[in-house]
């Protein structure tokens, strides 16, 4: 049961038709192609909804949330490259028994860190450690030193590019610029077939609310009051007696684990992973989904994620040429015309319409049936 | 865009009529998109983004490719139908748009993929879904799969000839290795390092260095170049760091008519970049060069030049781009049928006479016979050729000797 002073009304008509969306109407519309394609979309909106939290609450605006997204992919895409690599499935191989891709380059062993991702259990911490610990370096290096605002995000764009020269010069060790493909099994489940397609889809889709949930907690409590406090007057906070790095550094590592969360689904959806998530490109454009969502509003994240996709997807089917142009057109037109996002389309334009509405039929059956008529039968 | 206007010339030529084939029912038993009177194929090339520059020319030969095809009467009656999609220079974009290619459009085949990141992410997508991918891009070998035909050469065709070249006919005996860092250039230089050492009297590699892709500061490198004064320097940089190290070697005042430099990434369509006066006296060593002299090649030129423009270049990848419809139209008429299985095992043995790089055949291993060939860069942008070797190259993508 869902508390009603967790979600407010138009919160829960937002929680309520995400839902219908992703769970019936999405499934039952699309045939499987397309839906792993909305699975793929999807895993963008957890590093979305973290950047809701930390740029939309925080004022931390990270241009590095790719370097996340990219660790769990890794982390998990490891463990797969690894159970795909069997002796009887390499034999070709000088060495077999190591992924192809460090046979090529001469390695003849295993290396040390690659070891520990032959267990599932030590994959799926790392898929959340990981990310949090590089998270907590940069973030006390930087907070602690009270490096913020454009001087942090211009660090964070610099992170992913050196994240990404060392996935492509290593590539011994992490499969250069190719990335790691080729995934096959989890635990010996074939992870590309079309069920085991539809099954991703909905564990997915449970931890994106497990994820909404989460973030709209933190949203609530006296924390993320403080995180507004901060974005709006970081000084006042300082002097009333918080320790605003603290702060900081938590919202920055909670963003990083959204998006590695969303990594590892990523890899497991799509079946590999490669550096072209990682770098300076991918990670502004994890800001645009955000920005077109409205930053302030997780579902908006949601939303944006989608609907950016969905329209880079269509719009490079229909025009292979002049797509981009297309795309580019679209994000001018949402950030001059509706500079709080499709989140901000909905408070401004369809909220006060519905309220309206419901209003209006309050009044004439006279008792407030809302709270019921609109409380999911969870 | 510019393909419009080859459409008056090609209404000139009687229309073939399509639909006379053999029953669909018989040729088509796996649902693909094959119709009484049509046959869908697919292309899959970046046409935006940073690989756009290299691919287009892929995407070009492959349109042309076609439209001959069509003119000629298709395949097995059906006249060829094309779905474009763009790769975007992205890889994980190439594997979703290979998989709508294969799912939603059923195509009997696709043609497409240029840089081996691209391949190696649509590789799973062909194998599950079973589907027929023609490669145009000469690349690093260590591959080899039921569901591709390589139009391009394998590294050991491209590198062993060119290197026992350079050592009989300029005595070459020191080696300074570079490359672009990524899997093809590293995969090359291992080849042609374990050649130099194990296989040419008294040579050695002086040197080998790599620069990350995009790289345009090769000043301290072409100092170490100065000092070392290799006999050969063997470059395998690859797109746009190309303008900024061949300019950089000219500005350094080495003198490509003493200095012996040998590529194997550099085509004519690079040279658009590069500019010809800036590279005019290096060797590049690849099957096919705009400027090869036999009737198939000079019919092919023209062709291109008519549909694409006067002005545009033909690069050894957009020519075994134009290899991919016609092997695959080939093994089709052989196979009698388009069903994937019955294309893969019709594959080996098909012999392409009207290649413009002269007679292919395609090997067991799904790579091509052909001949490497030495051309010397002039200053107008094209290769002279230099040397062939005698006979066709075999494929060998798994060399022993050389892992």
């Amino acid at each position: 049961m869902i508390n009603s002073r967790f979600f407010n009304r138009s919160e829960l008509i937002g929680f309520v038709s995400l839902l219908l969306l992703l769970v019936v109407i999405l499934p039952l519309a699309l045939d499987i192609f397309r839906l792993n394609l909305v699975a793929k979309y999807l895993t963008y909106s957890f590093v979305a909804i973290g950047l809701v939290l930390c740029w939309g609450y925080g004022g931390i605006l990270s241009l590095g949330q790719g370097v996340f997204f990219g660790l769990g992919g890794y982390c998990m895409a490891m463990f797969l490259k690894l159970e795909a690599s069997s002796v009887a499935n390499t034999k070709i191989q000088s060495t077999p028994g190591i992924p192809d891709f460090m046979d090529w380059n001469q390695l003849t062993a295993l290396p040390f860190f690659w070891k520990p991702f032959q267990s599932f259990p030590f994959a799926l911490a790392a898929i959340i450690l990981v990310p949090a610990i590089f998270a907590f370096i940069i973030g006390a290096a930087m907070f602690k030193r009270r490096v913020g605002g454009v001087y942090f995000a211009i660090i964070t764009q610099a992170i992913a590019a050196i994240m990404t020269i060392l996935i492509v010069g290593q590539q011994g060790y992490t499969g250069g610029i190719n990335g790691i493909t080729d995934l096959r099994t989890l635990h010996g489940w074939d992870i590309r077939t079309d069920h085991a397609k539809y099954i991703l889809y909905f564990v997915e889709v449970f931890f994106l609310f497990a994820a909404i949930m989460v973030a709209q907690f933190i949203r609530l409590t006296k924390l993320g009051r403080i995180l507004v406090a901060m974005r709006e007057q970081e000084d006042r906070v300082r002097f009333s007696g918080y320790s605003v790095a603290n702060f900081k550094i938590f919202a920055f590592c909670a963003a990083a684990v959204f998006a590695a969360v969303g990594g590892a689904l990523f890899t497991l959806e799509v079946g590999f992973m490669s550096p072209s998530f990682v770098g300076i490109v991918p990670s502004i454009e994890m800001v645009i989904y955000t920005a077109v969502g409205g930053r302030l509003s997780i579902f908006g994240a949601v939303y944006g994620s989608l609907l950016v996709n969905f329209a880079k997807t269509s719009l490079s089917e229909t025009f292979p040429q002049l797509w981009l142009f297309g795309l580019g057109a679209l994000f001018i037109a949402v950030v001059l015309a509706f500079p709080n996002g499709l989140a901000g389309i909905w408070g401004d334009y369809v909220q006060p319409r519905i309220d309206r509405l419901l209003a209006s039929r309050t009044k004439k059956s006279g008792n407030g049936g809302l709270v019921a008529d609109g409380a999911p039968a969870e | 865009m510019m393909g419009m206007a080859a459409i008056p010339a090609l209404a000139m030529l009687p229309r073939p009529s399509f639909g006379a084939g053999p029953a669909t029912s018989a040729v088509n038993t796996t649902g693909l998109a094959v119709t009484d009177s049509e046959v869908t194929v697919g292309i899959l090339h970046s046409v935006t983004g940073t690989m756009a520059i290299s691919e287009t020319g892929s995407v070009q030969a492959e349109k042309l490719a076609i439209e001959q095809i069509n003119a000629s009467g298709g395949v097995l009656g059906r006249k060829i139908k094309f779905i474009q999609e763009d790769g975007a220079s992205d890889w994980p974009t190439f594997a979703e748009k290979a998989k709508k290619l294969l799912v939603n459009d059923k195509c009997a085949a696709v043609m497409g993929c240029w840089t081996s990141a691209s391949r190696k992410a649509v590789l799973p997508v062909f194998e599950q879904y079973n589907g027929m991918l023609y490669y145009p891009t000469f690349y690093e070998g260590l591959e080899q799969s039921k569901n591709v035909i390589y139009t391009g050469q394998e590294a050991t065709q491209q590198i062993i000839a060119g290197l026992d070249w350079v050592n009989k006919t300029k005595g070459a005996k020191t080696f300074y290795l570079l490359g672009s860092d990524y899997i093809w250039p590293r995969t090359s230089n291992k080849i042609a390092r374990k050649h130099i050492e194990g296989h040419l009297q008294g040579a050695k590699v002086v040197g080998e260095e790599y620069f990350p892709l995009g790289h345009t500061q090769f000043n301290s490198v072409i100092n170490k170049i100065k000092l070392t004064k290799p006999d050969v320097i063997y470059a395998i940089i690859v797109g746009g760091s190309n303008v900024a190290f061949y300019k950089q070697l000219k500005a350094a005042g080495i003198d490509m008519s003493k200095q012996t430099l040998l590529t194997i990434s550099v085509t004519e369509d690079e040279i658009d970049g590069i500019g010809g006066e800036n590279i005019a006296g290096a060797y590049a060593c690849m099957k096919y060069f705009q400027s090869l002299d036999n009737a198939n090649n000079k019919a092919f030129v023209a062709d291109f030049k008519k549909m694409w423009g006067e002005k545009t270049v033909i690069g050894d990848v957009t020519q075994a781009a134009y290899l991919g419809p016609w092997l695959w139209k080939l093994t089709v008429e052989k196979a009698g049928s388009f069903d994937i299985d019955k294309v893969a095992a019709a594959s080996p043995g098909i012999e392409f006479k009207g290649a413009p790089e002269g007679y292919v055949r395609i090997h067991e291993n799904h790579h091509l016979w052909s001949k490497t060939r030495v051309g010397r860069a002039k200053a107008d942008g094209q290769y002279e050729l230099i040397y062939e070797t005698a006979d066709l190259v075999e494929p060998d993508p798994f060399p022993k000797g050389y892992q």
